[in-house]
């Protein structure tokens, strides 16, 4: 057996993979929800219910998919360029400390939308900021991103436990590691009443509008694609890779950023180390279901949503861990990358 | 007679609807070489990959020392004493030459590998056919041409008694593939039989007992090599007579691109050293050369891609040693990579991306940052029509082009925006006959359009067919150019083996 390379890759086959992918993952996961004791398509139909079954479930699952789809699309962007960038968990963290900090003092002069509005520039900044060191590493010293912003994780999870103990801790809050809140009237405006939905998926879903037609319509985006797919013949063309890739780590580390301002603006008000469950590693998931098209990367941050959302109160009815949704986003990436690998190559005997 | 040690026996097989062998019937005697000569697209690899078993056949059937092949089985084939060297080497680069060699040869569970044995073995095989390898050297580190060896001899060492080569001159530079002809004429003494796939006349010539010619996936000839010629080979292979253009004499104007000194370190190496040469308004100055000796410094330099440590290049007066390749773009050079797929074009890209990719940011093709879409695919639709690009359209993926079509692609982004000096590195370079020839065109055309060309080229007849002047290159030193009609094979020989050095001194 041998694989052969496609002579081209057929556009349908590029859209049925990631729904191939989803119900492989889902036949997979069956298994583990059998030897858990429970039926799976009980299983399966508590998930949807739990994410889907009320107006409050649907507010959640969509409140989930708000961060994920900024995460998803920061790694998508990164990833076309052939940047690595998995520090989106930091960046995301980063942006939410800025918004946090700033957003307390800020007070009076600037009228609210506006204030918002700077408080997601200078988040966007700040993860901008945190993949534009290792991203320039690599053009000078061909550090591998992939180490370094990885690694940047966990150093700034851990600044941010220094600033919610310190500097930025909340004296209001009994004592717990939780940042002080921004100011009530800089809260994004909730999207359904009386839910946790908020204005910030509108946000998000315009940053993938923009992302969209920088990369198809602009200059700036024909080069970086072509830098991403051929880097030697874009060079050749005259693309200057090195000032590209920069931009392109600005973006993909500005769109981290506004998911932790958007975090924080949103849902919470605060910081906490515990602020993220994850939505930065996710989204490497959710930009590979995508096939890194930013739109795709909608569909797939909603997937990945209902799976948290629908495990845990299916979790709570059949009393199969909720881990499983762990093991579904996981194993779906897996059955994503071997479906990739299908759209371009074939088996042969 | 003569013994048959492989026949293919009447080979049918189709993809979809495309039929890339009918009724292919042919044989292979006992030590003899036979070349297998068609186009591009032809047929030819389709045809040895049936014969190895990485295709199965749709019809007909392969038959070695009058035994069938069960189809579709490599190891059949291998068992039969069927070796086959890959255009595309297979070998890894960070194992040895023993260890690429013994590979997929002996049980992976043997708990001691009979590398002992083995060693004496290449040694003996390579002794006996005149291969010379060093069992120890590290693949990364060999040359092409002594890739190729390590690879005939690994077939060698699996017992092949027929060897099947794939475009093996492909790769290499002239004198290596005329040491690799040799070297199989000796093997045939020894009993082996050959069976060479090329699309190159002069090496079908030199190197066969006897010609099969395959056009559109069919047998249309078969000739001995001594009673035909190579104008009669390159009819049959093109299915018309194919004329290569030829430059005629005209003045040439004011000079163009001057290099005074240019001295270049690439990696480490001295590519470039002290190198002169200027080229004027309608004229093609010639680069010849065995490859490896300064040639691809000298295009990463007039590409923008590399920096000369000293010497300047300037362009009807104006420095630009030190310019981008997009400001070199900018300022009307043209320049043709000397690899189409790595250099010369972004192949998951469509033909209209990669028409245009050099001149997004021109006012033409795009406004406040965005491209122009329908005006770039116009663009892109006018160079398919004037440079007779086939087999595509804007939104064709570019990977799925042939070489010659993607090399006119690149030709013409080039020459449409009328360049005043065009690099061209390698232009026909895997070519067939029928797109050497259309690249020859457009590139005389250029010149008599005023455009002064700098062609860096090791095909001789190709040099002195289109150049006005030629210079040598030899260790990464010019000679002084030789006017072309002075050029005849026997001085540009010396002049690539660096002779001009000794007469200077003398």
């Amino acid at each position: 057996m041998r694989f052969e390379r496609r002579a081209d890759v057929s556009v349908p086959a590029l859209l049925v993979a990631p729904f191939a992918a989803i119900l492989v993952s889902l036949a997979l996961c069956a298994g583990l929800i059998v030897a858990a004791g429970v039926s799976p398509l009980t299983a399966y139909a508590e998930m949807l219910r739990g994410a889907y079954g009320s107006r409050l479930a649907v507010t959640e699952t969509f409140t989930r998919a708000t961060p994920l789809i900024l995460t998803g699309l920061a790694a998508a962007v990164a990833f076309r360029a052939r940047l690595w960038n998995i520090g989106g968990e930091g960046q995301l963290y980063m942006g939410a400390l800025v918004t946090a900090g700033l957003g307390h003092s800020m007070t009076g002069g600037l009228p609210a939308p506006l204030a918002v509005a700077l408080l997601m520039v200078a988040s966007m900044a700040a993860g901008a900021a945190l993949l534009a060191g290792p991203a320039l590493l690599r053009l000078r010293f061909g550090v591998d991103e992939v180490v370094t912003t990885l690694l940047m994780n966990f150093i700034v999870i851990l600044f941010v436990g220094l600033m919610v103990e310190g500097p930025l801790k909340d004296p209001m809050a009994f004592g717990w590691p939780q940042s002080v809140p921004v100011a009530a009237g800089l809260r994004l405006p909730d999207l359904v009443p009386r839910s946790r939905l908020h204005v910030g998926l509108l946000v998000a879903l315009l940053a993938v509008a923009v992302v969209w037609v920088v990369q198809m319509r602009t200059v700036f985006g024909a080069e970086a694609r072509a830098a991403g797919l051929n880097a030697r013949a874009a060079a050749f063309a005259g693309v200057p890779l090195g000032r590209t890739l920069m931009l392109v780590a600005c973006l993909s580390g500005g769109l981290a950023g506004l998911a932790g301002s958007i975090e924080v603006l949103g849902p919470t008000g605060y910081v906490t180390t515990t602020l993220s469950p994850g939505f930065g590693y996710a989204g490497i998931v959710v930009a590979m279901l995508a096939a890194l098209h930013p739109v795709g990367v909608v569909g797939a941050a909603v997937f990945v949503a209902t799976v948290f959302v629908g495990a845990d109160a299916m979790s709570r009815a059949t009393g199969v861990p909720s881990f499983i949704a762990d093991v579904i986003m996981s194993v779906s990436l897996l059955a994503m990358l071997t479906a990739l690998l299908f759209t371009t190559y074939r088996v042969r005997r | 007679m003569m013994q048959r040690v492989l026949e293919l026996n009447r080979i049918t097989k189709r993809f979809g609807g495309l039929t890339a062998n009918e009724d292919v019937t042919l044989h292979l005697n006992q030590g003899e070489i036979l070349a297998l000569l068609g186009e591009n697209g032809a047929g030819k690899t389709t045809l040895m990959n049936i014969l190895f078993g990485h295709y199965t056949a749709d019809a007909g059937e392969v038959l070695v020392s009058g035994k069938v092949l069960p189809p579709g089985m490599p190891r059949a084939a291998i068992a039969a004493g069927v070796g086959m060297v890959h255009q595309h080497f297979t070998l890894a680069a960070n194992l040895s030459v023993l260890e690429n060699i013994i590979i997929g040869s002996e049980p992976l569970w043997r708990p001691d590998s009979r590398s002992a044995a083995a060693r004496a073995e290449i040694l003996g095989i390579a002794r006996t056919f005149g291969l010379p390898v060093n069992p120890d050297a590290r693949v990364g580190d060999l040359s092409v041409g002594e890739r190729q060896r390590v690879e005939i001899v690994k077939a060698l060492y699996r017992k092949a008694r027929i060897l099947i080569l794939d475009e093996p001159t492909a790769v290499l530079a002239r004198p290596e593939a005329e040491q690799l002809f040799a070297t199989l004429r000796g093997m045939t003494a020894g009993g082996l039989s050959i069976l060479f796939i090329s699309h190159k006349l002069h090496e079908v010539m030199a190197a066969s007992d006897r010609v099969v010619v395959l056009r559109g996936g069919k047998v249309v000839a078969e000739r001995r090599t001594a009673s035909t010629s190579p104008a009669d080979l390159a009819e049959l292979m093109v299915g018309r007579q194919v004329v290569r253009p030829r430059r005629t004499a005209h003045a040439t104007g004011k000079p163009v691109l001057q290099a005074r000194g240019l001295t270049v370190t690439d990696g480490g190496k001295r590519g470039l050293d002290a190198a002169d040469f200027t080229v004027c308004e309608g004229e093609i100055l010639g680069i010849v050369g065995v490859s490896g000796n300064g040639q691809a410094s000298l295009g990463r330099v007039l590409s923008g891609l590399a920096r000369p440590q000293s010497g300047t290049l300037t362009l009807r007066g104006r420095d630009i040693t030190r310019l981008s390749p997009r400001d070199l773009i900018r300022l009307g050079i043209g320049r043709v990579p000397e690899d189409r797929h790595a250099e010369g074009v972004v192949g998951d890209l469509p033909v209209w991306e990669n028409a245009v990719l050099e001149r997004l940011r021109t006012p033409r093709l795009s406004r406040f940052g965005f491209v122009r879409r329908a005006e770039a695919r116009a663009c892109a639709a006018r160079l398919i029509d004037r440079f007779d690009i086939r087999g595509a359209g804007p939104e064709t993926r570019t990977r799925l082009l042939s070489g010659g079509n993607m090399q006119k692609l690149i030709l013409g982004r080039n020459l449409a925006a009328q360049p005043g000096f065009l690099l061209a590195n390698q232009p026909t370079r895997g070519l067939d006959e029928g797109a050497i020839a259309a690249v020859h065109a457009e590139l005389l055309a250029a010149r008599a359009g005023g455009a002064a060309i700098l062609l860096i080229s090791e095909d001789l007849e190709e040099a002195a067919g289109l150049s006005d002047r030629i210079q040598a290159i030899v260790k990464g030193r010019l000679s002084q150019p030789v006017p072309a009609d002075r050029a005849d094979a026997r001085t540009l020989g010396l002049m690539m083996a660096g002779v001009w050095e000794v007469r200077d001194a003398v």
